[in-house]
Order: structure tokens, then C-alpha cells, then sequence
């Protein structure tokens, strides 16, 4: 009996033993010539999973001697992975996908690798200017710019058009003005709406409307004292409670993500919104619109927030040359012209051709502007930390508990401990 | 219980000796991996909360002894999250015991379509925690929500309320959703010891004259407090630690309004990688639930030594 029990145990070690070997023997680096990259997308938004697995094997056909294993993963799920793999875990990904508010967190942790001098001048050149701002930090580069977006103003046509307004605003105070009257006439109880929730879409209407006021959407001095305070970021922050007080922000904003706005708007119950590219394709979507063709796209005034994504390379990947190549693929005139259903190209020239342009000519006259402004939200190593504070900052500003000023105040007297972190 | 357990201890005593290591040896593997998956991360977290340990910055792991621990002490933000954990306790917990407490009285009453109403009553304990937070979110939406289309169509309200946007409304909107999914439980516990009150007091109160609130009060209730009492002490601690349905439904917000413990340790821990701050919270949590179990199982004693 005894004996029999102690060869079960060693059995079921030996298959322990073997799995464990198993887990150990992650694939990484070449083989017999040829190189197998790693590299890390997100599931929603922007391309679509078919999208990019056509794109790799474009490039693997250009490329014979490199083979890309591509994984996908939740928006959400993305920056931890990152970090996870590089910090703590096996640095399995040669290059992954970098959100705008990253670069400095990832550079300051070494996480990721400095392109600044390897990428291609055509590159830099030829693709918008402010979507190279989403990889950059300390005026280098961290990130080859791929997956374009930013904050457009989307107003309802018909009720500006039945305030008396032919056109859509260019500056904040001409939307509030219009705002004033489409409620004053009682077109709409609320004309605005704003995804406010305590989230990062906050702080990414918060940038847009900075960017549109006086100062602009400047966060931080060059030494890197927080000015967000003061100037533009404050004056936006006022602006939004002003219309939240006056009643021409919808009330509910304070809980609202993106895809609230969203169903605002194409419900006919607000004539402005901030969001994204994709709520054009849904505006005009008769299956989901109550005001197909009402709806129009204008670039916010004086900029959108870049919700841009860059391909980076890793600190622990040992194929820099191949992974490059393969980000430039990715990000290339051709492909980004290719695949321009779920996310529009970042390069100047193709808003010259009107044949990419023919299906949705407002939505692409609007991103010529839009992609040319750009701006960033704070560039900081502590990015997380900042953003959660101000996304409470806004909130208490929204709700009345603090004037816009000293909420503000508040958090900048944070920063130097977040900074210390 | 505890006769069961000393026989079962009498049982392995009488073992013979090579059967004991067999016993062992099966326990083993059980044990093996309970002893990894509990106590190894438990003396991990503790060791971790000792230093400053933030994912992101590597290089710079100094030990800081209790200094995590101070740090949330003396932090504002600590406190005011363990208030809205007590606030969101005591109000959700109270409500599922009353609620649940009329619900099970009136599941026991001999009514013809009794089983249709236990079906009914068990439903939204089946649902999963995510999907009740999410069908609260859209219950509670302010311009397309069923609520504000509930009270503005029957004319018991003039304007959209902002129920998840108003820091003020927002945390019993919240409570509201973990009572919808958490009184059936309660309910259902509370049944089934009524189900075991026994006949004759009670009919021995009637004849000696006692009214039915008199008899629920003195032999019903006498009779079904333990049970109570391990339903307070459940949803105490479940409440106290709640997460998924405050994450789902507000994320901590508006203003911070609805960050309880649990979202501000998370928030700690896993939004800024400062685990050494998250890990001390974690501690403190603990802290905090078992200074209320003690409490519980003090009311407990003195409720079982009827």
C-alpha cells in the first residue's frame, strides 16, 4: 500500500516537474536565421484586430526573415501588461502600444527605448507634427505615431440652424453664446455636453477646452512647475463650471464617459459634444441615430486633446532594427490609407486625395484641421497619479464643493510629493 | 459542531500508524497548496508593505519599516474612504436586514403561489455582482435611465434627477444596487430558521393570551436572532469590502464621493504601482474587519446562549 502511494507521489511530481519546465520556456529571440518579434495591441478602438493581422502578413510577406507573433488585449489591461512584462516579468514583447500620457512614465522607468535618431526623415516629415507629440518626452522620442485620434467639437446642424446660426462656433466664447441662445429659444434644455465623469476622459475634455482659451493647454513651466493653475487650464476649468451653473452643460455630464456623449448627441438631445472620431460613423448610422446627416464635425477651437497611440520598442527587446521596421510598416503612408474605416492616417498628404475622402468628406475636412493642433496632456513621469488627482479636482469644481482656483491649487500643492514617488 | 469535531478528532486518533501517513499524504497536496496560495502571499504582503515599493521605479526600494503605514494613517484620503465604507455598511446592511426580515415573514406565511414568490424573491442573489452593477447603471442613467423615466412619467418628478452624478445622491444609489442583489440572501436565511421555530410556544403564548406582536417579538425573534446575527455579520463584511458594484457603477466618483476602502486601495495599489502603500492598506483593511468580526462574535456568544 505504502509503496504503491509513494509511486503515485513521484509520478505526480514528474508531471509538476514538466509543466513547471513548460511555463519556464517562454519563445522569445531568432531561429535558424529567421526572427520571431513579439509585439502587444489593444482589442478595442481604433484598427481592428482582422485589420492588423492583414498588416502583419503584408509585412511578413515584405519581410521573410521576420515573423511578428501579435497579441491582443483590453484597453484597460494594456499599460499594466506593459509594465508587468518590463519591470517584474520576462520582457517577452519586442514592441508594444503606447498610449499619448505614457512616454514619460515608461522613458523615466527605462522601459521603453529612445528612437529620436532612427526614425526615417520622410517619416518625420511627412506625418502631422502634433501626433509626434504622443511619444515624445524631454524633446525625445519614445514612440513611432500610428493610431490617430483626437477631441472633436460634433454639433447638431439643425438646431444651431433653427437658433439663427449658420455656422459652427471657432472659439469657446462664440459656443457660449450660441449655447445661450439655443437655450434662451428652448431648442434644448441642454446644448452641451461633456463627458466629465471621474475618469481620464476629464482631464481629456478639460486639455481640449484649455487649448481653445487664452495661455492655451500649458500644464507645466520649463522647469517643470506646475502651471495648470493659472492661464488656460484654469480658465477652462471656469468655463466648464460656468456652464454647468448656467445650465448649458447637461448636468448628467458629471457621469458621463464617451460613449454617453455618444448616445446624447444621436439621441437629438445636445447640440455640442467633445469626442471622439468614432461617434461620426454612429451620428450617421440609421440603425443607431435619431439625426442621421444632422450631425456635424468641426475641429474644437484652437485644438483637440491628442488621443493618439505610438508603437514603442522595448528596453529588453534584442531585435531594435527588426521592430522598428516592422512599427514603420505599421505606421506607413500606404497602410495607414489602406485601413481607414476605424481610424484616419496621420500622414499631411493623404488629406490631398479626395478619393479617401469621398465617404465621409466633413468628418476628413475637420481632421485636417484637428490633426494639425493637437495637444498633449501633461507630460509627466507621475502621469497617474496627477490624473486621478485633477479628475477629482474637475469633479469638485463641477459640483460647487470648490471654486475651479483652489481645486487646482490643491492639486498642484500634490505634485511635488507625487513627483518624489 | 463542536461534537462533530471532536469526533472526527477521536477518529484520526485511532489511525493506525501506517494509515496516518497515508492521511498525511493525501492532506498534503491540499495543504501544499493552501500554504502557497494564503500564507506565502500573506508574509509577502506583509514584507512589501514594509518598504517603498512602487512597480514603476525599481531602482529606489528603500525599507521605510511602518512608514506605509503611518503615511496612510496621517492621510486625510484614508480616513474619508474608510467613512464612506462605514456610511455605505451601515446603511446597506440595515436596510437588507429589515427588508429581508419582512421578506422571509412573508414567505412563510402559507400563501396558495408561495413558491412563485421564493422564485422571485431568490433572483437577483442569482444574478452575478457585474451584471447588477451594469443594469444599475443604466436604471440610474440620467437622460435614457428607467428610473428618471419612472418618476417623470407618473408625475412624481418635473426634472431628470442626477442620480450618479450628484456627490450627494450618488453613494445611496449605490447602496440601493447592493441591496437589490444582497436582501435575498438575507431573506433567505432568515426563512429558513423560521422555518424551524417550534409549534408549541407558540401556542402556548396565544393561550395564555399573548397578541401576535408579542409573540413574534418574544418567541420568533428570540428564536431566529442567531441567524440574524450571522446575516449581519456576513453582509457587515461583505458591505465593508465591497468593490465591483461601486466600480461598475461610479468608479469612486463623482468628486470622490463613493471611493470606499476596497476602490482606494485598489487605486493605491494598482493605479500608481505604489504596491508598498497598497500593501499596508491591505493590512489595515484586515485590521479594520476583524476588530468588527470581534465585535460580532462577542454578540454572537451572547446570542446562541439563549
Amino acid at each position: 500500500m505504502a509503496t504503491k502511494v509513494r509511486y503515485r507521489i513521484a509520478g505526480l511530481a514528474a508531471v509538476a516537474l514538466i509543466a513547471l519546465e513548460g511555463c519556464s520556456s517562454s519563445g522569445q529571440g531568432s531561429s535558424g536565421g529567421t526572427i520571431t518579434l513579439h509585439a502587444l495591441f489593444m482589442k478595442q478602438a481604433g484598427y481592428s484586430d482582422q485589420e492588423v493581422a492583414d498588416m502583419t502578413t503584408a509585412f511578413e510577406a515584405a519581410n521573410p526573415d521576420i515573423k511578428v507573433q501579435t497579441e491582443f488585449v483590453a484597453y484597460e489591461a494594456l499599460h499594466d501588461k506593459i509594465v508587468t512584462d518590463q519591470v517584474g516579468g520576462s520582457g517577452i514583447y519586442d514592441t508594444v502600444l503606447m498610449d499619448t500620457i505614457w512616454p514619460a512614465e515608461f522613458a523615466h522607468a527605462g522601459i521603453v527605448q529612445d528612437l529620436t535618431s532612427m526614425l526615417p526623415s520622410d517619416f518625420t516629415t511627412g506625418v502631422f507634427q502634433s501626433a509626434f507629440a504622443g511619444g515624445e518626452y524631454n524633446g525625445h522620442f519614445y514612440g513611432v505615431p500610428w493610431l490617430n485620434d483626437t477631441e472633436f467639437l460634433f454639433y447638431n446642424k439643425a438646431m444651431l440652424a433653427q437658433a439663427g446660426f449658420s455656422n459652427p462656433p471657432t472659439t469657446w466664447a462664440e459656443l457660449m453664446t450660441q449655447a445661450q441662445a439655443l437655450k434662451s429659444k428652448g431648442i434644448v434644455q441642454y446644448p452641451f455636453v461633456g463627458q466629465w465623469a471621474q475618469s481620464e476622459l476629464g482631464v481629456c475634455d478639460w486639455t481640449t477646452i484649455a487649448a481653445g482659451q487664452s495661455g492655451g493647454a500649458t500644464f507645466f513651466d520649463g522647469s517643470g512647475n506646475p502651471t495648470f493653475n493659472q492661464g488656460g487650464p484654469l480658465a477652462a476649468l471656469q468655463l466648464m463650471a460656468q456652464m454647468k451653473n448656467e445650465g448649458l452643460a447637461n448636468p448628467a455630464s458629471l457621469g458621463y464617459g464617451s460613449d454617453d456623449v455618444r448616445n446624447v448627441l444621436i439621441a437629438g438631445q445636445a447640440a455640442f459634444g467633445l469626442d471622439w472620431t468614432y461617434v461620426y460613423a454612429a451620428a450617421n448610422d440609421p440603425s443607431q441615430s435619431k439625426v442621421v446627416g444632422q450631425i456635424g464635425i468641426t475641429a474644437a477651437p484652437g485644438g483637440g486633446t491628442n488621443g493618439g497611440m505610438s508603437m514603442a520598442i522595448t528596453r529588453s527587446s534584442k531585435h531594435v532594427d527588426a521592430a522598428l521596421k516592422y512599427d514603420l510598416f505599421l505606421a506607413s503612408q500606404e497602410q495607414e490609407e489602406k485601413y481607414t474605416d476605424n481610424a484616419l492616417p496621420e500622414w499631411k498628404a493623404s488629406f490631398d486625395k479626395p478619393d479617401l475622402a469621398k465617404g465621409a468628406p466633413d468628418l476628413w475636412a475637420a481632421a485636417k484641421v484637428a490633426f494639425n493642433t493637437m495637444v498633449s496632456r501633461p507630460m509627466v513621469p507621475y502621469y497617474t497619479s496627477l490624473s486621478n488627482a485633477l479628475q477629482v479636482a474637475i469633479q469638485k469644481a463641477l459640483t460647487g464643493e470648490e471654486t475651479p482656483k483652489a481645486a487646482l491649487d490643491d492639486v498642484a500643492a500634490q505634485v511635488p510629493n507625487m513627483a518624489n514617488q | 459542531m463542536q461534537l462533530f469535531a471532536e469526533r472526527q478528532l477521536k477518529l484520526t486518533r485511532r489511525l493506525p500508524k501506517g494509515e496516518q501517513w497515508l492521511a498525511g499524504a493525501m492532506i498534503a497536496p491540499a495543504a501544499f497548496v493552501i500554504f502557497f496560495v494564503a500564507a506565502v502571499p500573506l508574509v509577502g504582503v506583509l514584507w512589501m508593505s514594509l518598504f517603498h515599493h512602487v512597480l514603476i521605479n525599481p531602482n529606489y526600494q528603500p525599507f521605510v519599516g511602518l512608514g506605509n503605514y503611518t503615511d496612510q494613517l496621517g492621510n486625510p484620503d484614508f480616513w474619508a474612504a474608510v467613512q464612506r465604507s462605514l456610511i455605505f455598511t451601515v446603511a446597506s446592511t440595515s436596510i437588507e436586514l429589515v427588508l429581508g426580515l419582512l421578506l422571509a415573514l412573508l414567505m412563510n406565511q402559507p400563501l396558495r403561489l408561495r413558491w412563485i414568490l421564493r422564485g422571485l424573491v431568490i433572483l437577483p442573489w442569482a444574478l452575478p455582482g457585474v451584471s447588477n452593477a451594469l443594469m444599475w447603471r443604466w436604471i440610474d442613467q440620467a437622460q435614457y435611465g428607467a428610473l428618471n423615466a419612472l418618476l417623470t412619467q407618473t408625475g412624481l418628478s418635473n426634472s431628470y434627477i442626477n442620480w450618479l452624478g450628484d456627490p450627494h445622491i450618488a453613494i445611496y444609489m449605490v447602496v440601493l444596487a447592493d441591496v437589490y442583489k444582497n436582501t435575498p440572501l438575507v431573506a433567505l436565511l432568515i426563512l429558513a430558521a423560521l422555518q424551524t421555530v417550534p409549534k408549541e410556544p407558540i401556542e402556548a403564548a396565544r393561550v395564555d393570551g399573548a397578541g401576535s406582536f408579542q409573540i413574534f417579538r418574544y418567541i420568533t425573534l428570540s428564536w431566529i436572532k442567531p441567524v440574524i446575527l450571522i446575516a449581519l455579520v456576513l453582509r457587515t463584511m461583505d458591505a465593508f469590502k465591497v468593490f465591483d458594484t461601486i466600480w461598475i457603477m461610479t468608479k469612486g466618483g463623482p468628486a470622490n464621493s463613493t471611493q470606499t476602502i476596497a476602490i482606494y486601495a485598489y487605486q493605491t495599489a494598482y493605479n500608481t504601482y505604489n504596491f508598498g502603500g497598497g500593501a499596508a492598506l491591505g493590512y489595515l483593511i484586515a485590521l479594520l474587519i476583524a476588530v468588527l468580526a470581534a465585535i460580532y462574535i462577542r454578540l454572537l456568544r451572547g446570542g446562541t446562549a439563549r
